[in-house]
C-alpha cells in the first residue's frame, strides 16, 4: 500500500477496499474521472439540444455527479440499476459508452436502444443498466424485482434504484418498500433530494420527514451529503455489502441540488428559485470541486494531473459526439421491430 | 386385468382444474416459473383454482403478497427482465386498473424502448366475468384494455383444452401475457383434456362449432352462450358457426374472416363492453375484410353499457343471453 492510499484511507475512512477492486487512490481517481465525464457529458448534452441538434427533452444531471459516481463505485458491473428521466450520470457511471449514448440522445440507429428510447429510457443489459424510467417512481417495482430475481437465483447481484425525491408522492414507491423489507430483497433505494420536483419546492410536497419513511418499515437507512463522493461511497459500500450478503434493502437520502433547471429549457427559474442558491451550490459545494481540493490538499494529486484528467475526457467526449451526429438515423421500417420478443 | 396402455387418455376437467394442471406442469419443468399474489398458497386464490400448489411447490414458489397490486406486479416485471418467469394473481380483472403503470407503461414497452435488448416473460392472470353478485367493483371484464396496447398479448379461452394449452404457452412466451379467467367458468364449465403434453399457439383461433347461415365470434363466457344460441337456432333450421379467436392479441384474424365470408352474417358476442371493445375490433376487422360477402350488419352482443349493478334483477340484464343471441340471429337471417 502506497503512503498516498493510506493517507487516502485515513481521510475517507474507508477500508482497504473490496476484493478485486484497485486500492483506494485509484478509486478517488477513477470517481473524479467518472464526475468530470457526466459533467462534460451534459455540457455537450445542453449545446447539443440549445442549436437544435437533439429532439425532445433533456433532463440535466450535473450538480448530482457525486451520487451516481460514489453509488456505482460501490458496484459490480453484474449489478443492477434503475434509473430515471435525469439518468444519464446513472448510465454513464455504471458503464455505459458516451457515442451510445449520444447516439440514443440524438435518435440514431447506433444507440443504445437503436433510437427507440431516447433520453429518457437508455438501457444496457451489459452494464446492468434496466432502464431509465420517464414515469416518476416508475422503476422502483423493476428495480425491486431485480432484487427478488437476485435472491431466488442466488446469484449475489445488488440493485440500485436511483429516483429523485419528487417519487416521494408515489404510491408504488412504499408498497416497494415495504416488500423489500418483508422479504429482505438486495435493493438500495437511492433518493436524490435535488429539492425540486420539477418547479415546485420539495418542501411544498412533502409531508413529515423523508427519514421517517424508511423507518416505518425498519428499512436501514442513512442521511448523506450528496456533493461529497467519499461521503456517498463511504455510506453505500457498506450497504451494498450487506445487502450482497442477504442483510436486505437499504434507503439513501442524498441531498444535492441541480444547476441546471428540470430540463434544459427550464431557463426563465427565479420564480421557484433564487439566483443566489443556485450560486451557492454551484461554488464550494460543486462535487468536482470538492473532490479536486481534497486530492491536491492531501497531495494525492498535482493540479496537471486533474488538469490531464479533463482534456483527455474532453477528447473523448468531443469524439462521441462527432460520432453521434454523423450517425444515420434508423431506416423507417425499424418502427415496427422489437414490439414482441 | 384392464389394458390401461390403451386406454383414452382423456380426463374430464373444469376450466378451473385445467388451468391448476397447466401450472403445475409448468412449474415442475422451469424452476424460473414462481406466482405470486394475494392468498394464492395455502388458500389457493379465492377461487381455491391453485389448491395443493403450495404443497408440491413451496411457499418460496407460490408466494403470498400483500394486498399491494401494483407492488407485486412491478417485482414480477422487473424478476422476468433479469432470468425469471413470474405469474402474477390478480384476484379480480377490476384490479388491472392498479396495476396499469407497471403493464402498460413498463411491461409492454420495456422491450421496445431498449430496442430489443431486455424481454419481458410474464404472465399476469387476471379474472373476468359478472353474475356472480359482486356488484360494480368485482364483476368487469377489462380485457379490452391491455388489447389495446401494442407489446402485451392477450388471452380469453372459454374451454379447459383451450385454457391448458394456451396457459403453457403463455408462460414459455417471451413477452408479457394477460391471461383472463372467467369466473363463473372455473367449475361450471367442463371438458376433455388429454393427460398428454400439448400446447396451444398465442394467436390461433378455433371453430367451435361449424355452420353455413351465420357466424357467432366469441370469447371466453360468450362461447358457451353462442353453442347454446346455435342449438336452439339448429332447431329452426338455421346453421350457425361459433368461432372463438382464444386471444385478442396475437389475433387470428384470418379464420374470423373466412368464417363470415362462408356464411355472410355475423354476431360478435363478447362479456366485456361492447363501446370501444373487443367486440367493437371484430366488428371492425369482419366488416372491413369481408364486406362482400356480407348480407347483413355486423352486429356486436357485448356486455350492456352500464356499470354492473348488484341487484339480481338487474344484474342479470347486463349480460347477453342465449335468447338473445338467438333473437338476434333470426333477425339478421329474415326471420
Amino acid at each position: 500500500m502506497s503512503i498516498a492510499t493510506r493517507k487516502a484511507d485515513a481521510a475517507t475512512g474507508i477500508g482497504p477496499g473490496n476484493p478485486g477492486n484497485p486500492g483506494n487512490l485509484d478509486r478517488l481517481l477513477h470517481m473524479y474521472k467518472q464526475m468530470v465525464a457526466i459533467r462534460l457529458f451534459e455540457e455537450r448534452v445542453n449545446d447539443l439540444y440549445t442549436r437544435a441538434l437533439m429532439p425532445g427533452l433533456a433532463h440535466l444531471y450535473d450538480g448530482e455527479e457525486a451520487i451516481a459516481a460514489g453509488i456505482c463505485e460501490a458496484l459490480t458491473r453484474e449489478d443492477y440499476v434503475t434509473s430515471t428521466h435525469r439518468g444519464h450520470g446513472h448510465c454513464l457511471a455504471k458503464g455505459a459508452s458516451p457515442d451510445r449514448m449520444f447516439a440514443e440522445l440524438l435518435g440514431k440507429e447506433a444507440g443504445y436502444c437503436k433510437g427507440k428510447g431516447g433520453s429518457m429510457h437508455i438501457a444496457d443489459p451489459a452494464t446492468g443498466n434496466l432502464g431509465a424510467n420517464a414515469i416518476v417512481c416508475g422503476s422502483a417495482g423493476l428495480a425491486t424485482g431485480a432484487a427478488f430475481a437476485s435472491k431466488y437465483l442466488g446469484n449475489r447481484r445488488v440493485t440500485v434504484c436511483f429516483f429523485g425525491e419528487g417519487a416521494l408522492g408515489q404510491g408504488v414507491l412504499y408498497e416497494e418498500m415495504n416488500l423489500a423489507q418483508l422479504w429482505k430483497l438486495p435493493v438500495i433505494f437511492a433518493c436524490e433530494n435535488n429539492l425540486y420536483n420539477e418547479y415546485t419546492h420539495f418542501s411544498e410536497t412533502t409531508a413529515g420527514e423523508i427519514m421517517a419513511r424508511p423507518a416505518a418499515f425498519g428499512i436501514t437507512s442513512v442521511e448523506v451529503d450528496g456533493q461529497n463522493v467519499r461521503a456517498v461511497y463511504a455510506a453505500a459500500a457498506p450497504l451494498v455489502d450487506r445487502a450482497r450478503d442477504g442483510g436486505g434493502p437499504a434507503f439513501m437520502l442524498l441531498n444535492t441540488y441541480r444547476y441546471h433547471g428540470h430540463h434544459v429549457g427550464d431557463i426563465a427559474r427565479a420564480y421557484y428559485r433564487p439566483k443566489a442558491e443556485e450560486q451557492e451550490w454551484a461554488g464550494d459545494r460543486d462535487p468536482i470541486k470538492l473532490l479536486g481540493d481534497f486530492l491536491l490538499k492531501e497531495g494525492l494529486a498535482d493540479a496537471a494531473a486533474l488538469e490531464k484528467i479533463g482534456a483527455e475526457l474532453t477528447r473523448e467526449m468531443d469524439a462521441a459526439v462527432e460520432f453521434a451526429v454523423r450517425a444515420p438515423y434508423p431506416d423507417p421500417s425499424e418502427v415496427t421491430q422489437d414490439i414482441y420478443a | 386385468m384392464l389394458d390401461t396402455q390403451s386406454a383414452p387418455a382423456l380426463r374430464d376437467l373444469t376450466f378451473g382444474e385445467a388451468i391448476r394442471e397447466a401450472i403445475a406442469e409448468e412449474m415442475r419443468r422451469d424452476k424460473t416459473i414462481v406466482l405470486m399474489g394475494e392468498d394464492v398458497a395455502e388458500a389457493g386464490t379465492t377461487f381455491k383454482v391453485l389448491t395443493g400448489l403450495v404443497d408440491e411447490f413451496g411457499k418460496d414458489r407460490i408466494i403470498d403478497t400483500p394486498i399491494s397490486e401494483a407492488g407485486f406486479t412491478g417485482i414480477g416485471v422487473g424478476a422476468a427482465m433479469t432470468g425469471m418467469r413470474p405469474i402474477v394473481d390478480i384476484m379480480f380483472g377490476d384490479f388491472l386498473t392498479l396495476i396499469m403503470d407497471q403493464l402498460v407503461n413498463q411491461a409492454a414497452k420495456i422491450h421496445y424502448m431498449s430496442g430489443g435488448k431486455w424481454k419481458v416473460p410474464l404472465v399476469v392472470r387476471a379474472t373476468m366475468g359478472a353474475t356472480r353478485r359482486s356488484a360494480a367493483q368485482h364483476s368487469q371484464s377489462l380485457h379490452a384494455w391491455p388489447s389495446h396496447i401494442p407489446g402485451l398479448k392477450v388471452v380469453v379461452p372459454s374451454t379447459p383444452y383451450d385454457a391448458k394449452g394456451l396457459m403453457k404457452s403463455a408462460i414459455r412466451d417471451d413477452n408479457p401475457v394477460v391471461f383472463f379467467e372467467d369466473k363463473i367458468s372455473y367449475t361450471k364449465v367442463k371438458g376433455q383434456v388429454p393427460s398428454e403434453e400439448y400446447t396451444i399457439p398465442l394467436g390461433v383461433g378455433d371453430v367451435k362449432r361449424e355452420g353455413r347461415d351465420i357466424t357467432f365470434i366469441g370469447t371466453s363466457s360468450m362461447v358457451q352462450v353462442a353453442l347454446g344460441a346455435a342449438t336452439m337456432l339448429e332447431e329452426v333450421g338455421i346453421s350457425a358457426e361459433v368461432v372463438d379467436p382464444r386471444t385478442t392479441w396475437p389475433l387470428d384474424e384470418k379464420t374470423l374472416i373466412e368464417s363470415v365470408k362462408k356464411t355472410s352474417r355475423c354476431i360478435v358476442m363478447d362479456e366485456g363492453y361492447g363501446r370501444y371493445g373487443v367486440g367493437a375490433e371484430f366488428a371492425a376487422l369482419v366488416a372491413e375484410g369481408a364486406f362482400y360477402n356480407l348480407d347483413a350488419p355486423v352486429t356486436r352482443l357485448c356486455a350492456m353499457h352500464v356499470p354492473i349493478p348488484f341487484s339480481p334483477s338487474l344484474e342479470d340484464v347486463t349480460v347477453p343471453t342465449e335468447r338473445q343471441a338467438f333473437d338476434l340471429a333470426m333477425k339478421l337471417c329474415g326471420r
